[in-house]
């Protein structure tokens, strides 16, 4: 008769240990899991249950009404956000992809592509308020007057290092044997980076890309010394413009209860709108992309 | 049509580690050559030498004359046509992983500007039935990533790729070291069938692959060729005692 090998010989105890283990750390990812989604679930509830009752077509479709007035609504407010976070999106996607490249391509190792490197972790790490007041002090103090073109360079010059940054380290994951097969093919450099490398790491670019839409989408203190605010129409990029975080800022800090209901519609709506919007490019940037696996 | 290639006076470094010594030879046009040597001999740096990659690499650093047919690649033209008129299949697959299998073909053409649709079609049909992989592929050319396909066939798919601009030579680097017996089978049955219409440059680890595959082999040591002459005289006669106990494996 055979005998078993001494590692088996306990394979029973073994077993039922190995099963715990398993258990436990399953459970503890799970657990994991669900403490990250939960405040996240927890805000979004919140803001349905304090936003949703005073949500009507009117807010969508008015503008804000006088102190003590009922009604009104927060057209202008999404206009005006939609309009900063597209003059932001159009200087700092162009800018950050590009430096992005830069740093991945064509500036490995050299002086200048560390010190953009290092300007654009600090720049990340400075306070949107001081962002606020630098534009301020760059663009609203020579032209005299608040303006949404201020608004947006401050909110585009937010989204430049996350961009950066990200296309940086999604060009680096590209594995070099697809670099060297676009060049063995005669592509030009200029060539190869734009359509192989770049599409690529474009699912990452993109993430990167609509996480600094997110974050700014939100920023109030850009937006007090810079696109200032408006309670009325205004699609002129040279005068001060309304946007929703700085509505809501002001409605909530306001002694009103009808405004307070609407600082929490104007919540609910921005973050809807926000994940709107991100859901809308991933959809159109998916479409007509391979994936690896099918 | 394939075309010979005249190697004189070849340098080679990466910083300061010179890699290949004065390196003189000529390899005839329509025929396969292999390279074989102990890892680290500098032969992949020579092939990369033959179609100016290796000055991709920030440290590369090249001296010497190759000539191309009648082009003197280092002085007569840029790097990115000398890559059109020499292909290149490297050591690992590597397809475009977001491309199609027929955009993966194309790509060659299409990134220089050329969009012409009914060449394009004609062009990527010939080239994957010149690698033998058209058959398996036909019918999801646009429908699958080329990045899905199985390493042999990504192999296939990358000669493809490299034969669709129409090269007149083709450099392999270990282009079978990464697949199994069977794909390696069907590459080097390939490569009989592709050196009647190009010149072929094939580094290999697999000495049979060489013997096998080639009409001429070249042996490096240590950034030199320490041989060089028809396949059949340096596996059963080398005048060199050097290749002698290489192919013997009495070292390497």
């Amino acid at each position: 008769m055979a005998t078993t090998p001494a590692v088996y010989r306990n394979s029973r105890s073994n077993s039922v240990t190995r099963m715990v283990t398993d258990h436990l750390f399953t459970g503890l990812a799970i657990l994991s899991t669900v403490l990250v989604v939960a405040p996240l679930v927890a805000i979004f509830c919140y803001l349905l249950y304090k936003g949703a009752s005073s949500l009507n077509l009117a807010f969508f479709t008015q503008i804000p009404q006088p102190v003590g007035e009922p009604g009104g609504g927060m057209a202008n407010a999404i206009f005006g956000s939609g309009l900063l976070l597209a003059v932001g999106s159009l200087l700092g996607v162009p800018v950050g992809i590009a430096s992005g490249i830069f740093l991945a391509e064509f500036g490995r190792g050299s002086a200048l592509a560390n010190a953009v490197r290092f300007t654009a972790d600090v720049l990340n790490g400075v306070p949107s308020i001081v962002m606020g007041i630098s534009v301020y002090a760059l663009i609203v103090l020579p032209q005299k007057h608040f303006s949404a073109f201020s608004g947006g360079v401050a909110l585009g010059i937010m989204m430049i290092p996350t961009i950066t940054r990200t296309t940086e380290e999604m060009l680096a994951t590209v594995p070099n044997a697809v670099r060297e097969a676009a060049l063995g093919l005669g592509v030009p450099a200029w060539r190869s980076v734009l359509s192989i490398t770049l599409r690529t790491a474009s699912p990452g670019i993109i993430t990167g890309c609509m996480l600094a839409f997110a974050r700014v989408a939100g920023e109030t203190a850009p937006l007090l010394f810079t696109a200032f605010g408006n309670n009325f129409w205004s699609h002129n990029l040279n005068e001060p413009i309304a946007a929703l975080p700085l509505q809501i800022y002001i409605y909530a800090i306001s002694p009103y209860d009808d405004w307070h209901r609407l600082a929490w519609a104007g919540s609910l709506v921005l973050i809807v709108l926000i994940v709107i919007s991100v859901a809308l490019v991933r959809f159109v940037a998916s479409r007509g992309t391979l994936k690896a696996n099918n | 049509m394939g075309v010979g290639i005249e190697v004189v006076a070849l340098n080679a470094w990466y910083g300061s580690n010179h890699t290949l010594l004065d390196i003189n030879l000529k390899i005839p046009a329509n025929e396969a050559t292999a390279l074989i040597g102990p890892s680290g001999c500098g032969k992949s740096t020579f092939v990369r030498c033959l179609n100016r990659m290796h000055e991709t690499n920030p440290v590369g650093k090249v001296t010497g004359t190759v000539r191309i047919g009648p082009l003197d690649i280092y002085k007569d033209a840029s790097p990115v046509e000398i890559r059109r008129r020499v292909g290149m299949v490297f050591q690992r697959p590597n397809p475009f992983p977001t491309m199609s299998i027929y955009d993966n073909v194309a790509s060659g053409l299409k990134l220089n500007g050329f969009r012409n649709r009914r060449v394009l079609d004609e062009v990527v049909e010939r080239s994957l039935k010149n690698a033998a992989l058209w058959e398996e592929v036909k019918d999801d050319l646009k429908k699958k990533s080329g990045a899905s396909l199985s390493g042999g066939q990504q192999q296939r798919l990358c000669i493809a790729r490299a034969l669709a601009v129409d090269p007149e030579v083709l450099l392999m680097d270990e282009p079978a070291s990464a697949l199994d017996p069977v794909s390696t089978a069907k590459i080097e049955d390939l490569i009989f069938e592709l050196k009647k219409q190009y010149t072929i440059v094939i580094v290999t680890h697999n000495m049979q692959q060489a013997a096998r595959v080639a009409e001429r082999t070249g042996f490096f040591l240590s950034g030199k060729l320490v041989e060089f002459d028809v396949t059949h005289k340096i596996f059963t006669n080398p005048g060199d005692k050097r290749t002698e106990d290489y192919i013997t494996g009495r070292f390497g």
